[in-house]
């Protein structure tokens, strides 16, 4: 069997999915990155590996998440990505036509709007918390319900409470003061779905043109609550893909195909990177005041990446072969 | 009396030769770093802007290493750059950094104003040796200029990786060691043949991205995240809307020498959008992005510090000139909280969605 690795390296967590030449999906992992992205990956590389046939070839790996540079280049990737056009790529294949991506994940959002298939906008909001899955979690755990029952409570909801969403600690607030009148649990998680849903749409999706088909992904799609409101707000059908979880490495996998699609051999060091040694070390660098923080990261032994630099002193030295580029 | 000034990219390049001509000693801080922005960011206000954060740090080292005289420039208008001078120097006098602060306000009718004006630093030299010496700083913010340039064309097609950057800084250097207009002439030949021999790929296809927006976050590399060397090495030659020897010549010498680029071509086309002044650079910035759209750029970047009034206008504006003209642009703010790692993201998936979009483009017209 022939496929492709897609790989998403998040700070909260890393996603990888194994795809088949037909482009579909035939294992995906999720593991918590605990600070620890190399670590993490090389678990989930032998853990995917034991899931696969023993005969599998891999054709191609690409990258994404904020850890995609270091991950990319421990693994040997095709395609080192962005996640914003990962998550771009991942929805337009799997609902042809799509022109509005919503993405709520644990620690950021983003909206990504496409038009004849092409990205022609995108936001992006990572500093305010009310916007995103950790802030629902945060809540859900303070009412005392489990995560997975949220979606399910909050449709319950036929008159949702009015909540303030502009920022989490008024949300917060609002939230314990409209409990204490009494308001109902599923009014008032209906209510905070709908708080949230606002905030999105002022914060990240502000200004911009959301026309259907919606695709709705991220961790966060899994409440039904959330979709709910975000139909309501927005007045059309939301669809939540299949794998809404994991649509990085999704993207990713895909970008990896169109990356060796031209009969360029792939970079894939191997699944043998689950063994071998890594190790990241740091040292503050007295070049100038700016006192950078330069981490590298050797494979065993030799150094194979530098950066955290922000003058290229560092970095630019180990890269002085042919430069690549990344996009 | 040792005269500093606060740091805007290469501009301490320009006020150290016009005034080190007239035999005036100049402390210019220390370049822009993180222990800058902490001083700064320590003792001004929370909501104030990230260059007044930044000059704040500029005046506080250069007094460590011995500056004792700022010279600041003024403005006018509804934008709070007018005041900063006076507001630094306050904040200044509460640390107890003491300093004489000379405040050069833009002429408003004739540059004779500003002749006035910088007399407080030259005291009693005669008039045709200050006017030679205004002419020695222009010059040699012009020869940095081109070498910034030909920094933007190169850096994209580079075959070694930082190549660019090791030439532009010895390039630089060459500018910045010139005494006299002649030297100046050397250096300027030899920065071009550093800059020429930086070895390139001709045919690389490369896109076209305009940085537009406030100045200060336009010039000052520590405070856009490096943004010109991150977009060069995404494969994309970038134009930068205002150049400094532009910017002397438009607002401190209103104009006098001809046939230079100035920002009046932003305004004459920014008018169908905005044709009144919103104080700082908001018009130029609406009138920038058209006039970009015009030359075929292949998309913009506004550039802003948070809270800068003036580009809070143009972002409002800016969509519509995006709609009408086709010219994708995205705005990134930057504040001492702005992460490179998350502006870098923003860079490569805005550089996607042109790349892409050009793809689309050549796949309908082949
Ligand atoms: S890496 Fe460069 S910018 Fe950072 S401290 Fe060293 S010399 Fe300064």
């Amino acid at each position: 069997m022939k496929g492709y690795l897609g790989i998403d390296v998040g700070s909260v967590s890393t996603n990888i999915v194994f795809m088949d030449e037909q482009t579909n999906v035939l294992e995906s992992l999720y593991l918590r990155t605990n600070g620890q992205p190399v670590a993490t990956v090389q678990k989930g590389l032998g853990q995917i590996k034991e899931k696969l046939p023993a005969k599998v070839v891999v054709r191609g790996v690409g990258t994404t998440g904020s850890g995609r540079q270091l991950t990319g280049i421990v693994v040997g990737a095709d395609a080192i990505k962005n996640e914003i056009t990962a998550h771009a790529v991942a929805a337009s294949h799997l609902v042809p036509g799509v022109q509005s991506v919503l993405e709520i994940g644990g620690q950021d959002s983003k909206i990504i709007i496409l038009r004849n298939g092409v990205v022609t906008d995108f936001a992006m909001n990572t500093v305010c918390a009310a916007g995103t899955g950790s802030f629902l979690d945060q809540q859900a755990s303070r009412l005392n319900i489990a995560i997975e029952e949220f979606g399910d409570i909050a449709l319950r909801g036929s008159t949702p409470v009015r909540i303030a969403g502009r920022c989490a600690v008024f949300a917060e607030s609002d939230m314990i003061h409209k409990q204490q009148m009494g308001y109902n649990l599923d009014n008032i998680l209906a209510g905070l779905c709908e708080a949230l849903v606002r905030n999105y749409l002022n914060n990240v999706g502000k200004g911009k043109e959301i026309l259907g088909p919606v695709v709705f992904q991220g961790g966060v799609a899994a409440n039904a609550g959330m979709r709910k409101a975000f139909e309501r707000a927005l007045g059309l059908e939301v669809q939540i893909p299949k794998y809404f979880n994991v649509m990085g490495a999704v993207g990713a996998a895909m970008l990896a195909k169109d990356a060796v699609s031209k009969g360029v051999p792939t970079q894939f060091k191997g699944f043998g990177v689950a063994d071998m040694e890594y190790k990241a070390g740091s040292f503050e660098c007295d070049g100038c005041p700016n006192l950078c923080e330069v981490i590298e990261m050797a494979e065993q032994g030799k150094i194979i990446a530098r950066w955290g630099d922000r003058c290229g002193k560092w970095s630019n030295a180990l890269a002085t072969r042919e430069a690549s580029r990344s996009c | 009396m040792k005269v500093t000034f606060p740091h805007m990219g290469y501009m301490y390049i320009s006020l150290k030769g016009m005034l080190e001509y007239l035999g005036i000693e100049v402390v210019p801080p220390p370049p822009c770093s993180k222990r800058t922005l902490n001083l700064g960011v320590k003792h001004c206000p929370e909501f104030a802007c990230l260059p007044l954060k930044l000059n704040v740090g500029n005046f506080i080292e250069a007094r460590e290493i011995g500056a004792d005289t700022i010279m600041m420039a003024g403005g006018c208008g509804p934008c709070r750059f007018g005041y900063y001078a006076y507001v630094e120097n306050e904040i200044l006098k509460d640390l107890q950094v003491h300093f004489n602060l000379v405040v050069l306000e833009p002429p408003e009718k004739h540059i004779g104003e500003l002749l006035g004006r910088i007399k407080k630093i030259t005291g009693n030299q005669p008039w045709v040796k200050v006017i030679k010496a205004l002419r020695f700083g222009y010059l040699k913010a012009r020869a940095v200029d081109q070498v910034e340039k030909s920094s933007f064309q190169k850096r994209p097609r580079e075959l070694i990786r930082g190549a660019t950057d090791r030439a532009l800084k010895q390039a630089i250097h060459e500018i910045d060691s010139a005494q006299t207009p002649q030297e100046l002439t050397t250096a300027e030949e030899k920065s071009r043949e550093i800059m020429e021999s930086i070895s390139i790929d001709i045919n690389r296809p490369v896109l076209k991205v305009a940085l537009i927006g406030e100045i200060y976050t336009l010039l000052e590399p520590f405070a856009n995240g490096n943004i010109e060397r991150h977009l060069g090495n995404l494969g994309v030659e970038v134009d930068r809307s205002m150049m400094l020897s532009e910017w002397i010549n438009d607002h401190l010498f209103m104009g006098l020498i001809r046939n230079a680029p100035s920002s009046k071509r932003f305004i004459k086309v920014a008018s169908p959008y905005l044709n009144h002044f919103v104080g700082g650079h908001g018009q130029e910035t609406i009138g920038a992005a058209v006039w970009y759209g015009q030359q075929g750029f292949d998309g913009a970047l506004q550039i802003l510090p948070f809270t800068c009034m003036p580009e809070i206008v143009a972002q409002s504006i800016l969509p519509s000139v995006s709609g009408d003209t086709g010219l994708p642009v995205m705005t990134l703010i930057m504040d001492e909280h702005s992460g490179e790692a998350g502006m870098v993201t923003r860079l490569e998936a805005f550089v996607d969605l042109l790349q892409r979009r050009n793809e689309q483009k050549e796949a309908l017209t082949s």
